[in-house]
């Protein structure tokens, strides 16, 4: 391989971009954090604005996880930032109800309810979107609204405090000197690749999301597959709630979750993965919701006047999702950079918002980095 | 689905039961007359909602402060929805309460309402926050926190823990503010501000200044970056107790010990504040008063027998540093 060709293999990468980003966004923090990329050892755990943001990111990965799985079939869940507050709230009000919060049976049996809770909320979405035939953004804008409520109710309207030292570590605690959750977000994650591409099961979401009719003629159980993926995004957002709850070691019904479901949708999106359905790629989500954490840590950092904040997230989404369409590229950067439809199966740009592209073509090829 | 299913008719029946009761008659009230005090007093109330354990607190003082002076209320829960509040206040007017009382949930919008109500004779008390309005007669007064003064008292606070601290040279502060654009948010920090540059205009320095949305979460994660960005903050001035409790957790992951390495003044004064304040985590807090039942009680009272009373009554508020946490933290019921 040449190096031209070697770097035109690496910019077709559909991970390069959101990589890209990734990198000079970390970048832009430099100057105004001198030792930015400096981890020392804080208390006997690792400390540094790399860890923050893996650490404060980790609830976001895995809600736009889930997330993708069930845009890749076509779909879209927006109940994932209730489903968030319900487990927080149901979690916590158990422990906090405990007469002895730090025991582990009482702690891991709250998790349990908080959980079960999530997957209940998830096959409600699921029976609304695939038995009912319930265009998605309606069904799962049902229990976005009326979960918080749900939530709310559960918590008195109250926030609830609880202090639980087994508790604390999942979102909050450290394990080997690294944050607890960042070993919860690789297990998810690994699992989650596993299933999707060591097995038929991502074919078939894709299938799914393709042309859900033809899938269900050529003998997959299109709805199944559905209620599934639902389900999976539900636990993903309740293991997220698990997370926020336990980092802040509180129970908020108003504001736990509060629009993460936008920027899980954004993660998604930013990753590669299409929003008509039909392919995804996991990998692409994590460096996604990455990128929106990193973001977030650099307006804090860089002094950004608050009320500019969702300006400069918006200018930084904007440039990202253009950097994402083939054509935009093309456009602009010339045919180096642009796409080269159907050259290569591998090397496809991912699509993008702008990408018209029809989904069930592509050969659902998409490696985790 | 059950427990759903169970839960949504809990709720309508809930709700079915809150109508009823603001439906009921209570015959024997006087008709919106305003000159005897010897009958109960028949208040309507209408409340923004439930949204946070401020409100929640806020709710149970109007009740409890009712029941206490022996008025009859009616109670509405407008569920953070203008037409809501508009229609229980409809509903009042056609009931001919002696008093409407409510917090509005927006600033504008209120003056057909509020001239209905003026035309039936009801005198209108506002609680917690403020409307505008194109005729000024169309509310009696205020009852209701100083969000402004509550600023200036943080910082008057700040410079005492500063002294108390022997913190010397140059005081670097880190604020977390509230909700953008909400009303608390933008007067707190004006009235900080104004102190901050009227008397240690030299030796203080808003260092960084960013958004924590009022929440726990939101005061953690931002205060995880100020002190990556800046390690040389040794104040945080937070807009509400919540994010302060957010804030010292970040502090200690960061390996400082927060009350000491980093002075923390912050606003409203709810229980898990004082629990920090108690520990010597949290310095100093301004209160910002939810429990104006028994002052609301004592205005309506007065507005009913046609004494004048002032526009604005703000509630009565206290000033905390540690050494007095521990003593108030039992009195605390939010």
């Amino acid at each position: 391989m040449t190096t031209t060709s070697r770097w035109r293999a690496l910019t077709h990468h559909q991970l390069f971009w959101p990589v890209a980003v990734l990198i000079l966004l970390l970048l832009v923090n430099v100057p105004f954090t001198p030792d930015f990329f400096s981890v020392k050892m804080t208390d006997g755990h690792l400390y540094g604005s790399l860890v923050s943001i893996v650490l404060f990111g980790s609830p976001l990965i895995l809600v736009a996880v889930g997330m993708t799985l069930v845009i890749a079939t076509g779909g879209i869940d927006l109940s994932v930032g209730a489903v968030v507050a319900i487990t927080g709230a149901l979690t916590c009000s158990y422990i906090s109800d405990q007469a002895d919060q730090g025991a582990l049976s009482g702690v891991l049996l709250a998790m349990g309810l908080g959980l079960l809770a999530a997957v209940v909320c998830g096959l409600w979405n699921g029976f609304l979107v695939a038995r009912m035939g319930i265009q998605p953004i309606i069904a799962t804008l049902i229990i976005m609204v009326a979960g918080r409520g749900v939530a709310q109710f559960i918590t008195d309207g109250q926030i609830i405090t609880i202090n639980s030292e087994p508790y604390k570590l999942i979102g909050g605690g450290y394990w080997l000197t690294l944050p607890f959750s960042i070993f919860v977000v690789a297990v998810v994650v690994a699992v989650t690749v596993a299933l999707t591409r060591r097995t038929a099961l991502g074919l078939l979401v894709e299938s799914v999301g393709g042309n859900a009719e033809a899938s269900r003629l050529v003998g997959i159980r299109s709805s199944r597959i559905k209620i599934m993926v639902y389900v999976f995004c539900a636990l993903c957002a309740g293991i997220a709630g698990l997370m926020i709850s336990s980092n802040t070691s509180a129970a908020d019904g108003n504001n736990a979750g509060l629009w993460i479901e936008l920027d899980a949708i954004l993660a998604v999106v930013i990753g590669g993965t299409s929003l008509l359905g039909g392919r995804f790629s996991i990998g692409g989500t994590v460096v996604g919701a990455l990128v929106i954490q990193t973001l977030t840590t650099t307006i804090y950092t860089i002094g950004v006047p608050t009320q500019t904040n969702l300006v400069f997230k918006a200018a930084v989404v904007i440039v990202v999702c253009l950097l994402q369409s083939p054509k935009f590229r093309a456009k602009v950067f010339g045919a180096k950079f642009g796409a080269r439809f159907g050259a290569r199966g591998s090397a496809r740009p991912a699509a993008a918002p702008a990408d018209p592209a029809p989904p069930a073509d592509a050969a659902p090829k998409m490696e985790v980095s | 689905m059950l427990s759903r299913r169970n839960f949504l008719t809990a709720a309508v029946g809930v709700a079915a039961a809150g109508g009823l009761a603001a439906c009921a008659k209570k015959d024997d009230s006087s008709s919106g007359s305003s000159s005897g005090g010897s009958k109960t007093i028949t208040l309507g109330f209408s409340q923004v909602g439930a949204e946070s354990g401020w409100r929640s607190a806020n709710t149970t003082s109007v009740k409890d402060a009712a029941k206490e002076a022996g008025y009859t209320l009616k109670f509405s829960d407008a569920q953070q929805k203008q037409e809501n509040q508009i229609s229980a206040i409809r509903s009042y007017i056609a009931q001919k309460v002696d008093v409407i009382a409510f917090s509005p949930v927006v600033v504008t919008g209120w003056d057909a309402v509020l001239k209905e109500a003026k035309a039936a004779k009801i005198p209108v008390v506002l609680t917690d926050r403020s409307v505008e309005t194109s005729d000024d007669s169309l509310y009696v007064t205020l009852v209701g926190s100083d969000f402004t003064d509550e600023g200036r008292r943080a910082a008057k606070m700040l410079a005492t823990v500063v002294e108390k601290a022997g913190l010397k040279g140059t005081v670097k502060i880190a604020q977390l503010e509230g909700t953008t654009g909400a009303a608390p948010a933008i007067e707190r920090a004006k009235g900080f501000k104004e102190v901050m540059d009227a008397d240690h205009a030299d030796d203080w320095k808003i260092v960084v200044s960013q958004t924590g949305d009022f929440t726990r979460a939101g005061g953690k994660q931002v205060m995880a970056a100020f002190l990556q960005s800046n390690p040389d903050i040794n104040v945080l001035f937070a807009h509400n107790d919540d994010m302060a409790i957010g804030a010292i957790q970040s502090i200690e992951a960061a390996g400082k010990k927060p009350g000491k390495d980093i002075l923390i003044v912050s606003i409203d004064g709810v229980k898990d504040g004082f629990v920090a304040m108690s520990e010597g985590k949290i310095n100093g807090i301004v209160e910002c008063n939810p429990l104006l039942g028994p002052q609301l009680m004592d205005v309506v009272k007065k507005v009913h027998e046609g004494e004048t009373v002032e526009r604005w009554i703000k509630t009565k508020e206290g000033d905390y540093l540690q050494d007095q946490a521990k003593a108030e933290l039992p009195n605390r019921k939010y």
